[in-house]
């Protein structure tokens, strides 16, 4: 295997463009290094981008959204107030993947190319409507963060192509967003169902909603439906239902050890309720402490 | 292939060596400079046996690549004494027989003296959080815990 640490993010993608045989981009490693050790991926190339400026920069720009470095980890996430504040749903989904060891390493990016349905941070940053920034040969491009899994284990990067940054919208005025996942336990477990939402409030109306399913189909999904369900309401009780029939409706599952399909789709609506309050809450301007201690 | 040429500082001491690049820091700390105390328990980053600092940051030692620790700070659980004279956490660990087999032990030490450095005063529910990731298949946990407490408030005493 080579090991390659780039300055930058055109040289780390002319060394994936001429590299033979297998070839993985290095963040927290937190995936990549257990399929190393494991056996399942062995890359002959491994690109550590960490070494490349700013990949660990926080930062907010003047309209209001944010951008984070591809290496910025879970942890620094969490101890980042202002980040925190803008975007709890997001934060608190990054939060849970893993131990603080593991938080200490971890990346947005990392748990998004890795493709897993039941990413946690993924529903998150699709219902916030995050996009990434995509270096390739050609240069850069922007690309929503639901049109990047295409199936587990797989992305629609092409070959030379990792992403170069994270672009978090301006969270705005009376806005809010929640991330709820169902473990059997409570802590260092992966999804069996994950569902977030944000949504915007003009008055006590809903505006803007958007809601994300995790660990519930092949890849992590974008459910206009539920969106259309809780637009234009109060949050009142027939919405809610309104809200958890369309989550359930959108969940395509299968049966594994975690959970049943019957169980994840009924479990997706019960999430879906749940994470709508909190987000309407936190967009009337409450503080609602999330899943996680 | 050729092995990588890593300068780095182990418990503030200049560390140099070679490493092959699929070489963990865990291999590194434990095969290279011998510095055995951080095990492999799962070597996935599950079980916390592994764990370090790297510039202050609480890590996986075994999901650490050896050359990722060019120009790093580690610290490891042969740092936390000083001498002879124990760390708060190691003396309250034998006063509270927080340890059987002893196996996780290292890790939960470098693991709660990293919570303790940002968090003084935790409460219990924190302490179980911060230490989710190191699992010990002896004590039950209700010893390491009370330990951790105990030694947070002999610290926040002597401070």
């Amino acid at each position: 295997m080579n090991y390659h640490s780039p300055a930058s993010f055109a040289e780390a993608s002319a060394l994936a463009v001429n590299a033979d045989g297998v070839t993985r981009f290095l963040a927290g490693g937190t995936d990549v290094l257990v399929q190393l050790r494991a056996d399942i991926v062995t890359p002959d190339t491994l690109i550590d981008i960490k070494k490349i400026d700013g990949v660990s920069d926080i930062t907010q720009n003047d309209d209001g959204s944010w951008t984070l470095g591809v290496a910025v980890t879970g942890a620094e996430m969490t101890e980042h107030a202002s980040l925190s504040q803008d975007w709890p749903g997001v934060v608190e989904a990054m939060d849970l993947v893993g131990s603080t060891q593991v938080q200490g390493r971890a990346t947005l990016t990392g748990n998004l190319c890795n493709g897993s349905p039941a990413a946690d941070s993924v529903p998150a940053m699709v219902a916030a409507g995050v996009t990434v920034t995509v270096t390739g040969a050609d240069g850069s491009r922007e690309v929503a963060v639901e049109d990047i899994p295409t199936g587990p284990g797989r992305t629609s990067l092409a070959k030379g192509e990792l992403v170069s940054a994270v672009n978090i919208p301006a969270r705005g005025a009376n806005a809010g967003d929640a991330y709820l996942r169902f473990i059997p336990r409570t802590e260092m477990d992966i999804a069996v169902v994950g569902v977030a939402v944000s949504l915007r409030l003009d008055g006590d109306t809903v505006a803007d909603a958007r809601v994300s399913l995790g660990a519930v189909a092949p890849t992590v999904l974008l459910v206009q439906e539920c969106a259309d369900a809780i637009n234009g309401s109060t949050l009142d009780d027939a919405a809610l239902e309104a809200l958890a029939a369309a989550a359930s409706a959108a969940c395509n599952p299968i049966t594994d050890k975690r959970g049943t399909v019957e169980f994840r789709t009924d479990v997706a609506g019960v999430l879906a309720k749940r994470a709508a309050k909190i987000a309407y809450a936190r967009a009337k301007g409450e503080t609602v402490k999330g899943d996680h201690a | 292939m050729s092995k990588i040429h890593v300068t780095t500082t182990v418990n503030g001491d200049e560390t140099e060596f070679l490493c092959d690049p699929r070489e963990t820091l865990l291999d590194v700390l434990r095969d290279r400079l011998n510095l055995t105390g951080a095990k492999e328990g799962c070597g996935t980053g599950d079980c916390g046996a592994c764990s370090v600092t790297i510039d202050g940051r609480l890590v996986c030692s075994c999901l650490v690549l050896g050359a990722e620790a060019e120009g790093k700070e580690i610290a490891t659980v042969e740092g936390i004494a000083d001498g002879d004279t124990l760390h708060p956490l190691q003396r309250k660990f034998i006063e509270h027989a927080a340890l059987q087999c002893g196996i996780c032990t290292p890790g939960i030490l470098v693991a709660a003296k990293s919570l303790l450095e940002k968090n003084p005063d935790p409460t219990e529910t924190e302490v179980r959080y911060w230490l989710a990731g190191n699992l010990c298949r002896c004590t039950g946990y209700d010893k390491i815990i009370r330990a951790v407490m105990d030694a947070a408030t002999e610290m926040r005493e002597a401070s």
